[in-house]
């Protein structure tokens, strides 16, 4: 593997569409790499050099300008200014990098399949014929692994239907051949990894690179003044590099390291400011709560991989045979109770996205993330994270629906489903309840998330993945938006803070010469809570530009009619599921139905709230009086507002590609030939036929007034009553709020509270873990592990002493014994060289008279003689 | 004719003689004096033993003149190292010139 290997793939690439897919994720990564090399490099120098780390506190208001009460004593390394700044060029050319390549290849497709049928098979004859050809699939898959030529990518786009764009390498050889059942054909004994895009990839290689970009930018001014924003590009970076992973992963195994990169890295941005301990424990909260989900879906993954033999998406999903056997076949736990293993495998990967898209009862470390940057909550809650769990969960569908058909005259829904369905719409209420008291600005938009991602998961679980897709494509921009602009919000706060601070303190410092006593009672210096929505107020003279598009976005929230994204998408989930319940009768869609449309009119009722409570009005305090971004032009403003103003285009705008054909009016403008978004993602699924109904390539609901009406009414009554008690007559400074005197005292803080489900798990699970740990520590530790090592210890301590003695007795014996042997010898020897000639002359005598015998007797002189 | 062992015993006497006077005396000179009479012990015998057996050739007759050479010489190097030590040291006793002891 020379370089020009690796200059042949980049030139090769940038003309073969099919490889420019392992580009995309190559620019955020690259840009980690270089980041923390650059780190590491100047790591080193300070080592070489002997320079000292240049440690700053961390509360420092000259760095950093955001609210940290805990920081005291605290010390970071500086980063030098030049550093920081080639980290924000590094980063920003790596997520522009990931747009560019991603937008090439999302238009590219458009422009060459066109937005018809993508060249793709549609009808069941077409099927017929493809199904002629699968039979060599393996074997042209085979060949092709190796040559990236053209060959692969036209036999693939054959063979593969939903694929657009695909490539694939060997990764590793298994030397394994058919599946445990010996019927799923599997000739390949390779384990292959490789990148794929079908529509519905292209839908997030449109959405995840923009609003990253816009994450990124907003990122420049909300971390102008962090120590430690290299660190923090670096970490964004990787977190966009996972999620490309994610979304261009052709098998489980790779999406799921995609998940796993994201886990830690939302748990490295969640804990970005460890010096909180909040932030810290939210981080460990967060990571915790995911990783339980995470081996649920392992063991999902596992037994799949068991069961088909493989895990790549085209040779389960698109291989009908392969759905038909693990479909009928019984799982190996519950399988008496009619559970096929792809229930089975579906309910685990339900799991694993009931914890990383934090639905109930896995929702709590959600709202607890915000204690991460608002750059990271944005990506977290809209762009990345929480996409993530329903992207894995469409991408998968054919396995969840297994060989049950929620569209047919008599639907029938399996496992997986009625676990989404229920779920779903049980998390999309109960997060909407709790939305409605929250006083914290970023909480509500927690709990919102929590909720919208409940109606995708709700959507799911009764058939309706085109809607659920749809939602998460407008959910993400609307959600991303509105995440930033609370930052916004946030920052400008504590400028506000800042500026009253120090006003009060150059005031309070005039009088500190006159009334020494009075000096420290300044209430400022009290705790200040620059993100409780009580505290604002009239925001929206200060920062208009944040004001509007947060207005965009929190309509598009609740579901504005017509106008705003978040109806178009909300609106479909809620025809499906009515569709559903009227013409099959089925109970499941009724639930969906009345529970989201209950939900929605809750979102639209806290969001008025939100913004009444924070914008309009009369200013409830004198930070939100001096509230500002500093300066109209100054960078941080601009960096952070330019990027609400993209994204406002996205939530007001992506809607009109999902209009229904036969929708009054509009169909006629945005829709006049068929609906755009629904004719792209209906053919990432494949064809496939269930209880005598077709399954995925099913047309849209009939136009019907009534779940329309019901959305319209449902978002304007929630945005009316949310005008009539906030709007209106803005609250005055310290009044309570009037949620409190309708829903009473008690449910007003249960729902604060969140229900106390977070104290719930502290007393079921985390109260006991350490109380088990301790008993482990007492017991196992100083009880049976202590006593060993010190058993060990003696026995050691023994055989080291005799050791020790037979060091002194035998080696210092033989070693002192031979030098003092010679010389003794030497001055016994001495004493023969006493000067005296004639005593030599007497031994030269003696030596003579001896040789003379030796001589006379070897000569036989004595005895011959 | 005069036997060769009569030769021989007064050679192997006066030799005895001379290793005892080299041996006990402790005058430096009676000890140069008895180193002689070895030497002339061993020339009786080289004589002798040239008389009795090889009298056609001229070798062992060379050797005692070697022999008588090397004898004057020794005696005027050992006399002048005495004349030294009793230079020195006021005493001929080759006892008390124990300089060379270890």
């Amino acid at each position: 593997m020379g370089f020009d290997v690796i200059a042949d793939f980049f030139t090769q690439a940038f003309s073969d569409r099919d490889l420019m897919l392992w580009l995309i994720p190559f620019g955020p990564l690259a840009a980690f790499s270089l980041i923390s090399l650059i780190t590491m490099i100047l790591w080193l120098v300070r080592q070489v050099t002997g320079t000292p780390e240049n440690m700053i506190p961390a509360s420092d208001h000259h760095y950093t300008d955001h609210h940290h009460p805990d920081y005291d004593g605290m010390e970071v390394p500086y980063q030098p200014d030049w550093f920081r700044g080639t980290a924000i060029v590094i980063g920003m050319a790596g997520i522009v990098w990931a747009l560019v390549v991603s937008w090439t290849l999302v238009f590219g497709a458009l422009n060459e399949f066109g937005a018809g049928t993508f060249g793709l098979l549609d009808s069941a004859d077409a099927h017929h014929e493809a199904e002629g050809d699968h039979a060599e699939e393996g074997d042209a898959h085979g060949e092709e692994t190796d040559s990236h030529g053209e060959a692969a990518s036209h036999g693939e786009s054959v063979d593969c239907a939903p694929c657009i764009y695909s490539d694939e390498i060997t990764w590793m050889s298994l030397g394994m051949e058919g599946d445990v059942y010996g019927e799923v054909p599997d000739e390949s004994t390779d384990y292959e990894i490789g990148v794929a895009a079908d529509p519905l990839s292209l839908t997030l290689l449109f959405m995840v690179p923009i609003a990253m970009l816009g994450i990124f930018t907003y990122s420049i001014g909300y971390m102008a003044h962090d120590a430690r924003q290299a660190k923090f590009f670096a970490l964004i970076s990787l977190f966009a590099t996972a999620m490309f992973i994610l979304v261009l992963a052709d098998n489980l195994m790779m999406m799921f390291v995609g998940w796993e990169i994201m886990g830690f890295c939302s748990y490295s941005l969640i804990g970005f400011w460890y010096e909180k301990k909040s932030a810290y424990n939210a981080a460990i909260k967060a990571f915790t709560v995911t990783r339980v989900a995470d081996v649920v879906m392992l063991l999902g993954i596992v037994y799949l991989w068991s069961v088909a033999g493989t895990l790549n998406f085209r040779d389960i999903l698109y291989n009908p045979d392969v759905l038909q056997v693990i479909g009928s076949t019984p799982a190996i736990i519950f399988g008496g109770w009619g559970l096929s293993a792809a229930g089975l495998i579906g309910v685990f990967l339900v799991i694993g996205t009931i914890g990383k898209s934090a639905q109930f009862p896995l929702h709590v470390w959600l709202p607890d993330a915000m204690e991460g940057p608002t750059p990271v909550s944005a990506m977290i809650h809209a762009a990345a994270m929480v996409s993530a769990g329903v992207y894995a969960i469409i991408r998968m569908y054919p396995l969840f629906v297994g060989l049950t058909n929620p569209h047919a005259s008599d639907p029938t829904f399996s496992a997986p489903l009625i676990l989404m369905a229920v779920v779903g719409s049980f998390t999309a209420l109960f997060a909407a309840t709790m939305g409605v008291a929250q006083r914290d600005v970023k909480a509500v938009l927690a709990y919102s998330t929590i909720s919208q991602l409940g109606f995708m998961v709700a959507a799911l679980g009764v058939g309706a993945y085109i809607a659920a897709t749809f939602h998460l494509i407008t959910h993400a921009f609307f959600k991303a938006l509105l995440f930033m602009a609370s930052g916004s919000v946030i920052h400008a706060m504590e400028h506000g803070e800042h500026h009253v601070h120090e006003h009060h303190a150059a005031h309070g410092h005039a009088h500190d010469e006159h009334h020494d006593e009075h000096g420290h009672d300044d209430h400022h210096d009290a705790h200040f809570d620059p993100q409780d929505m009580f505290n604002m107020g009239g925001l929206w003279k200060r920062i208009p530009v944040t004001f509007w598009t947060f207005l965009i976005g929190g309509l598009s929230l609740a579901g504005f009619p017509l106008l705003t994204a978040g109806f178009w998408s909300k609106d479909e989930i809620l025809a499906e599921s009515y569709y559903g319940f009227t013409a099959h009768g089925s109970g499941l869609h009724a639930l969906v139905f009345f529970m989201l449309a209950i939900a929605a009119f809750l979102t639209a009722f806290y969001t008025m709230r939100q913004i009444a409570l924070t914008f309009l009005g009369k200013p409830r305090t004198e930070e939100a009086e001096h509230a500002g971004l500093g300066g109209q032009y100054s960078i941080v403003s601009i960096a952070m507002q330019a990027p609400l103003i993209l994204l406002a285009v996205f939530a007001f705008g992506a809607g009109f590609v999902g209009v229904p054909t036969d929708f009054p009016i509009f169909g006629a403008i945005f829709s006049p030939e068929h609906n755009y978004f629904h004719h792209l993602v209906v053919y990432a699924l494949p064809y496939m036929e269930n209880g005598g109904y077709e399954v995925f390539h099913v047309a849209a609901p009939e136009f019907n007034w009534i779940p329309v009406l019901t959305s319209v009414v449902v978002a304007l009554g929630g945005l009316w009553l949310g005008w009539v008690m906030y709007g209106q007559k803005p609250l005055e400074a310290g009044e309570e709020d009037p949620l409190i005197k309708i829903l009473g005292e008690p449910i007003y803080t249960a729902l604060q509270n969140r229900y106390y489900m977070d104290d719930l798990y502290d007393l079921i699970w985390v109260r006991p873990s350490q109380w088990f740990a301790k008993g482990v520590i007492t017991l196992l530790d100083k009880g049976i592990i202590d006593t060993i090592l010190h058993t060990l210890g003696t026995i050691f301590t023994v055989i080291g002493d005799f050791i020790k003695m037979m060091n002194a007795w035998l080696i210092d014996g033989v070693g002192d014994g031979i030098p003092k042997g010679i010389y003794d010898f030497g001055g016994w020897i001495r004493g023969t060289q006493n000067g005296r000639i004639q005593f030599y002359l007497l031994i030269v005598l003696a030596a003579v008279l001896v040789i003379g015998v030796l001589f006379a007797i070897s000569a036989g002189v004595v005895f011959a003689g | 004719m005069i036997p060769l062992w009569l030769y021989l015993l007064v050679s192997a006497a006066l030799f005895s003689i001379g290793t005892f006077g080299v041996l006990a005396r402790r005058n430096g000179v009676a000890v140069l004096m008895s180193v002689e009479l070895m030497l002339n012990a061993v020339n009786i015998n080289l004589i002798a033993f040239w008389r009795y057996y090889t009298p056609t050739e001229i070798n062992g007759f060379a050797f005692a003149a070697f022999v008588v050479v090397i004898a004057a010489a020794e005696a005027a190097v050992g006399l002048a190292i005495i004349i030294s030590v009793y230079r020195s040291r006021h005493s001929v006793i080759p006892e008390e010139a124990d300089m060379l002891k270890g």
